[in-house]
């Protein structure tokens, strides 16, 4: 075979991984087709590798079959995580993709066979800004939600201008380079400077705005890798790379929208500390609370329940607790169904992994928009470890942090009960006036023993 | 500016548009495999890497190819087993009671 012709050879099986991508994607439309989806990127991907192992470029094969058998024996522990720890678990993927394109960019500027040109150099200043910050960024985001790193936003006076500087100095350095790439010293520098902005973008976020970062790095590392696809003129690279950013970009965008707020105001409005204040001066008010035998005689009363839950439940891990009061309830004719809001959680779609775990049915998950019209049909709106996403502030109250967020009508159900620790308002610091309504019932305990003390008086449970 | 670029550039905005319309249409119950599917997808930069690192053209550039494979293998397995594992867990309620 010529080298032309393994070339083209090569080519075709690019761009049948490049179909196979996108076909992969498509089947994701659906969880009936979902699983097919796997396997059409997994096709892809092999076919892909394959045909580059026979790159006549790819002389030294040691140094590429021991890091693929490193990175297989990293990846495949790090795909066995339980559920629970999905969000650390993306975040830290996020940093291996950012760090793989950002050194590959590097290689790429000190390879010595033809001098980088400006045009050149600007491509890979910008890949290796963003996939450096990413790196450093999604770390930052990992060690926060696997709890090394503290949740709450760190926020200091004067942190916008340190940021941005910093970042300024990076793309400074970027466009020296351009200017002159003969500096090779301050490539360094650069690469060094970019990675402490991302560790400054990220520590001043707090645990309830990882939804929206999660998907902003997801976004940033994708758009690195389709820069380094410019860098290196491959187009896999390019359809990838674009495939990812647009997907990370399209969710934080639904992640903004579902908590009303813009990217600015997630990246640089330390959202926590303005609410601490508003919480501040509340006079003491009544709340009823019930025990887990009233509980249990309510949602027996009851024709339909909605549950609610949020990112409390997945703190106690009390999902098989509620899967085990959904078959109590179920069994006894009540009509069970959860309310999910885009937001509830770590990360997009966390609560839907962590219920289908549990076994519940995908179809008694639903949306916010689809579920807010049944509200005030349902018996029972119970909810577990959720507070944010409920509270009515955010319709009525212009002086509410949240105002005009859009969150689920709980408060229009005709018992409201909410499982809680205490009457602490989180760390966010919002107090919920859902609390205080006569409809509503406070069940004050850990979300999972009080749901199994439901279970208990329903005659369910193990 | 390179002829590459500009081919580069409209598969990329092409690719972006497709890439909006695919994932539009997923079901927000399914955004967490999604996330985890892109990324492992997104990981095929091992190729380039693959390159960088065989290519052995310089001792720095191999290590640095060496570390990207490693990371972004890890990323596709890891990616691919874990959206596998999440997209089982997704049952129906009629296809659970058969």
């Amino acid at each position: 075979m010529t080298a032309l012709a393994l070339q083209q050879y090569l080519d075709f099986a690019y761009i049948a991984a490049v179909v196979l991508f996108i076909l992969s994607l498509r089947f994701l439309s659906s969880p009936t087709t979902a699983r097919w989806g796997v396997l059409a990127g997994e096709i892809g991907a092999a076919l892909a590798i394959v045909a580059t192992l026979f790159n006549p470029e790819v002389a030294h094969y040691r140094w590429v079959l021991i890091p693929l058998i490193i990175g297989a024996g990293v990846g495949i522990p790090l795909g066995m995580v339980h559920m629970t720890a999905v969000p650390q678990r993306t975040a830290l993927s996020h940093a291996f993709g950012a760090l793989s394109a950002a050194m590959i960019g590097i290689a790429e500027f000190y390879v010595g066979t033809a001098p980088v040109t400006r045009f050149q150099m600007g491509e890979i200043g910008l890949e290796v800004i963003i996939g450096s910050l990413t790196f450093t960024g999604s770390l930052i985001a990992a060690g926060k939600l696997q709890e090394i790193l503290p949740q709450r936003p760190i926020v200091y006076r004067g942190q916008n201008i340190v940021s941005l500087s910093v970042l300024g100095a990076a793309l400074g350095l970027a466009v020296a380079l351009v200017v002159n790439p003969a500096h090779a010293t301050l490539f360094p520098i650069m690469v060094i400077v970019a990675l402490i902005f991302g560790v400054l973008l990220v520590t001043p976020i707090g645990g309830a705005d990882m939804p929206t970062v999660i998907s902003l790095l997801n976004s940033y590392a994708g758009f690195s890798a389709a820069l380094l696809g410019f860098v290196l003129n491959s187009k896999v690279l390019v359809v990838a790379g674009a495939l990812d950013g647009s997907s990370g970009f399209i969710l934080s965008l639904i992640m903004c929208k579902a908590m009303n707020r813009s990217f600015t105001n997630v990246m640089f409005g330390a959202f926590g500390q303005v609410q601490t204040s508003a919480a501040a001066a509340k006079e003491e008010r009544v709340v009823r609370s019930a025990t887990p035998e009233e509980a249990a005689a309510i949602l027996l009363a009851a024709n339909k329940v909605v549950i609610v839950p949020g990112y409390g439940m997945a703190v106690a891990q009390a999902q098989h607790k509620v899967r085990e009061l959904y078959d109590a309830l179920t069994k006894k004719g009540v009509d069970v169904r959860f309310a999910i809001h885009p937001v509830a959680g770590r990360m997009p779609g966390h609560m839907n992994v962590l219920l289908a775990e549990a076994d519940i049915p995908y179809d008694r998950l639903i949306e916010m928009d689809e579920i807010n019209g049944d509200f005030p049909q349902t018996d029972v709106a119970l909810i577990i470890g959720a507070n944010d996403v409920t509270n009515p502030a955010a319709r009525t109250d212009q002086s509410s942090p949240i105002f005009g967020m859009p969150i689920l009508d709980v408060d229009k159900a005709h018992t409201v009960m909410v499982i809680k620790r205490s009457m602490n308002p989180g760390f966010a610091g919002i107090d919920n006036p859902l609390y205080y309504l006569d409809r509503t019932l406070m069940l004050f305990g850990d979300a999972k023993q009080f749901v199994g003390g439901i279970v208990r008086e329903l005659g369910g449970g193990h | 500016m390179p002829a590459d670029f500009i081919s580069n550039l409209y598969v990329f905005i092409l690719a972006g548009f497709v890439g909006f319309e695919v994932i539009k249409r997923v079901s927000p119950l399914l955004h967490t495999p999604l996330m985890s599917l892109t990324n492992a997808l997104d990981a095929i930069v091992v190729v380039a890497a693959i390159i960088i690192a065989g290519r052995h053209e310089t001792r720095l550039t191999s290590v640095l190819g060496a570390i990207a494979v490693a990371a972004s293998f890890s990323n596709m397995v890891g990616g691919f087993v874990i959206t596998d594992r999440m997209l089982r867990m997704f049952k129906s309620g009629r296809s659970k009671q058969s």
